[in-house]
């Protein structure tokens, strides 16, 4: 597509970027076909190929975001679908992300809205802050139909508490700091770092419980370094770049020095949200003489937990014959392009593994998308159960906690994350629930 | 640059928009698109070296919300721009500065399906694709399969009597369209053919099948879904020249074998295609055939036995035959992905002139020696059965020396259609792209002729009316 950006604007690494990508796209319409929210909403403005007019027309003219194209770049969900469809290569993730970069630069949101971002972007990477919160959801849960009738927040909160758990697990080992070895093995030790991160640790530590006892069991050390936090992924989503490369700058030097005390093969990551902005920090601190090297070096070694494991030697005993139905988040098949390993290793593992209709189609979970869009996040999953439902499963497998989260919210089927289907497999515990 | 010319805007309506902007409050919020920095967005489709910015875009819900529009468009007095999916390679759905563009998006249900009768009847801003993937667990499909199908809709598809690789068996829109709802400028909503083939009266479908937007709105069709074959075998042939994969086009037709699809795409294509879809395309010929076989296993190999005699007898270099049902999807995705992947490399415009098979290998010789005599690069990839070919001449759209070359260049390939006896258009539609040509294809009584008949439905001119006829000749 022609593109129109004046040489003082191209000066700029962001643009520079950005006008690369939108003279990639020929303008066909594939993207549209597979965007939830033209699917849902039937409007090309709410559609990739729309909201890459709107952000080349806002940025080619140097024009302050209006809340017009706020509105449709906040529908976006960035499930990345319509990379996976594009034909042309358009990179349609970096795009959006410089747009909302360059929305929460341009344009001030109402007030309610902003304090509502300041406050998740404080408090879910935070694990301390969010297991506070968590506890008030909880008291705060049957009081849904008073909160629904608060001005501005009510919606959004409902939403919140909806998707709040019921009980809070408490904190445990495996949330680190710490080191894990592997049972036997020789002087030559294989390691690999686990990410905590924020919100699953406090959500469902049985996965990275479920994850360390899996890699230990195939002769590999795990390490969770002290000081690594939160990829910085909401953030960066919500376009508060400088606080998403800060909080990728600390965990790039915390896994460094992981590197340089005992080595590291993989920083394996158990949500695939994460995993894709871990992957893309080589891009995002292209332009830092400090860290793009560095940056650059962690992307290459993580690796999605299934990702990590198809390499080494598992063993499973005794499978339970279920049918899994498995999701497939968004991050994972069109983020990271992780489509078949999942799936291998659960067949490998014993089960049945059903593909579950239309499973390209996001969940609408997306992060705190639930959270900010409840309207079309709840209509997406009821699709989305609806579609899992037909398929007939015993149980859902799926990669990233934020699906888990969201689809367990519209539906009585239970819901485990791969890695402990594949833990219980190669004897570990039942997933609870199941 | 802009080479085709788009008439002047009305500035009394320019002047009038906000007064014929408040007509249309009747219609909720986000239906109604009025703003400039969200008009943008619909300035053009996938022709988008032009663009025009609407008067505003309308997106109803129902028949009855576009017929009211209409109209009211009538009433005041303003141009309409129906609108698909904006897939239309020829310009068909950009729009005019004076003009409303009307967008069936929102009208995307399929209403029924008749597998007995072997029809489906659904909203025409329906996709292409999802009309088959709603029969095909029942072993149906919709015949048509454009590349765009997955994003493409039929309302689009019946503007420009869309085509597709299958079309060599199955024929195009116009033969798989059983009826349409069809709202008129002044609102009326005409119901047209009916559930089954030949339906009584005149056949007014074989004249709105096609009209490009020109005679009204279609706001549901009615499509013919077909029991799809016990299987399918694509089957990839690789030539050292263009002009043997061309021969052995028109001798296949010529020994009366009519493969399901038969493909071509040269050197450059294979290339770009391989790079997105790793189909297993081979690398090392100068043209390659994708022919598919459909049937029993008997019916297949037997059909499939004389065409290879037959591409041998042209010099095939590489036979590979697809073994699963996964390659012959990536094969397929390779194929359909070819013009959005031709954007990896480069911007282009595809052209889309047809013209008989026996003449293909002289039409592909002088494609090559066009594009060369203007430093420009072609990549092909075509339905060869159909003789349609689809030269995408490539070009950097940056440049405005290289967009005028490469629409001389353009337009000197439809005009070799022609002259070797084929036509300008073979499914994309004439749109603005080709408008200015129709005089080279058409004598000026045709065309009179076609735009009397036009007249008779839109005797002002306010549907789409920057299309398909030249601009300084309308009656």
């Amino acid at each position: 597509m022609q593109t129109n950006f004046t040489p003082e604007l191209l000066a700029d690494s962001h643009m520079r970027a950005s006008e690369k990508i939108v003279r990639s796209c020929v303008h066909c319409g594939f993207c549209t076909a597979t965007c939830p929210t033209y699917l849902l909403l039937g409007d090309e403005l709410d559609s990739p190929r729309g909201r890459i007019y709107l952000i080349k027309d806002m940025l080619e003219n140097r024009r302050p975001a209006t809340e017009l194209e706020v509105k449709h770049v906040d529908r976006c969900l960035s499930c990345l679908a319509c990379m996976t469809t594009c034909p042309s290569g358009v990179h349609y993730m970096h795009l959006v992300d410089h747009a909302r970069a360059y929305i929460e630069a341009t344009y001030q949101r109402p007030l309610a809205d902003r304090m509502l971002r300041a406050a998740l972007s404080r408090i879910i990477p935070s694990r301390g802050l969010f297991r506070a919160a968590l506890r008030l959801a909880k008291i705060g849960r049957p009081l849904r139909p008073v909160v629904a009738r608060i001005p501005q927040y009510g919606a959004k909160l409902t939403a919140m508490l909806a998707l709040a758990p019921k009980s809070i697990p408490a904190r445990v080992e495996t949330e680190g700091p710490g080191e894990f070895r592997a049972r036997g093995g020789g002087p030559q030790r294989r390691r690999i770092a686990l990410l905590t991160g924020c919100a699953q640790a406090v959500l469902a530590p049985e996965i990275n419980a479920a994850t360390i006892r899996l890699i230990n069991r195939t002769g590999v050390d795990v390490v969770l370094p002290e000081g690594e936090g939160c990829c910085g992924s909401l953030v960066h989503h919500m376009g508060r770049e400088a606080r998403s490369l800060a909080q990728a700058r600390a965990n790039i030097d915390v896994w460094t020095r992981e590197i340089d005390r005992g080595g590291l093969e993989a920083i394996v990551v158990t949500a695939s949200g994460c995993g894709t902005t871990i992957k893309d920090y080589g891009f995002m601190l292209r332009d830092d003489a400090l860290y793009a090297e560095k940056a650059a070096r962690i992307s290459a070694l993580a690796k999605d937990v299934t990702e990590y494991l198809t390499g080494l030697d598992l063993r499973f005993e005794n499978p339970a014959k279920l049918v899994v139905a498995y999701h497939s988040a968004c991050s994972m098949q069109h983020g990271q392009k992780i489509t078949d390993a999942p799936k291998m290793l659960l067949r490998r593992a014993g089960f049945t593994v059903r593909d579950v209709p239309e499973g390209h189609i996001c969940c609408g979970s997306a992060g705190t998308y639930n959270l900010l869009q409840p309207e079309i996040a709840g209509r997406l999953r009821a699709r989305k159960v609806a579609n899992i439902a037909r398929v007939r499963p015993d149980v859902i497998a799926t990669g990233n906690i934020g699906c888990i989260t969201q689809i367990a919210a519209g539906t009585s089927i239970p819901i485990a994350h791969t890695a402990e289907m594949l833990d219980w497999a190669s004897g570990g515990p039942r997933p609870a629930g199941l | 640059m802009s080479q085709i010319a788009f008439p002047p805007p009305d500035v009394a309506i320019l002047a009038r928009r906000d007064a014929i902007l408040a007509g249309l409050a009747f219609l909720p919020e986000e239906c109604l698109i009025v703003d400039a920095i969200e008009r943008r967005a619909f300035e053009t489709d996938a022709l988008t070296a032009y663009r025009r910015l609407p008067l505003a875009v309308v997106l109803p819900r129902s028949t009855e919300e576009v017929a009211r529009v209409l109209k009211y468009c009538s009433e005041v007095g303003v141009n309409v721009v129906p609108r698909g999916a904006g897939t239309s390679l020829s310009g068909g759905a950009i729009p005019q500065e004076d003009a409303i563009v009307i967008g069936l998006s929102k009208m995307s249900r399929i209403l029924e399906i008749n597998l007995a009768d072997r029809y489906a009847r659904v909203e025409a801003g329906v996709t292409n694709l999802a009309i088959s993937e709603a029969v095909v667990a029942e072993g149906f499909f919709y015949a048509p399969d454009p590349s765009s199908q997955l994003a493409c809709t039929i309302g689009g598809n019946i503007g420009m009597n869309s085509g597709g690789a299958h079309c060599l068996k199955y024929g195009v829109t116009t033969n798989n369209v059983l009826g349409v709802r069809l709202v008129t400028l002044d609102g009326e909503i005409l119901d047209l053919g009916g559930t089954h083939l030949d339906a009584g009266g005149f056949d007014w479908l074989g004249l709105v099948v096609g009209s490009e937007g020109q005679l009204g709105i279609v706001t549901e069709a009615t499509v013919r879904i077909l029991r799809a074959a016990e299987g399918a075998r694509p089957v990839l042939f690789g030539f050292d020249s263009a002009e043997a994969a061309g021969e052995c086009v028109a001798a296949i037709i010529g020994a009366g074998i009519v493969p399901v699809a038969m493909e071509y795409m040269d050197r450059l294509a294979i290339e770009i295609c391989e790079g997105f879809a790793h189909a297993g395309y081979p690398l090392d010929v100068e043209a390659m055939l994708i022919i598919e076989v459909e049937g029993s296993d008997e019916e297949m190999q037997a059909q499939l036995a004389k065409i290879t005699a037959i591409a041998r007898d042209s010099g095939v270099k590489t036979i590979r035959e697809s073994l699963s049902a996964m390659e012959s999807a990536q094969i397929w995705k390779g194929r359909k992905s070819a013009f959005g992947a031709t954007g990896r490399i480069a911007d282009y415009i595809c052209m889309d002139g047809t013209v008989p098979a026996s003449r293909l290998p002289e039409a592909l010789r002088r494609t090559g020696e066009i594009c060369a005599s203007y430093g420009l690069r072609v990549a092909n990839v075509f339905h060869a059965g159909d003789g349609n070919m689809h030269p995408l001449v490539l070009y950097n759209c940056n440049d405005p020396v290289q967009q005028a070359k490469a629409e001389d260049a353009g337009n000197e390939l439809l005009k070799l259609c022609v002259q070797l006896g084929g036509c300008l258009t073979g499914e994309h539609g004439v749109g603005i792209e080709k408008r200015d040509l129709m005089r080279f294809q058409f004598s000026a009584k045709d065309l009179d002729q076609q735009m009397r008949v036009r007249a008779a439905f839109d005797p002002n001119w306010r549907m789409n009316p920057a299309k398909v006829f030249p601009l300084d000749q309308r009656i």
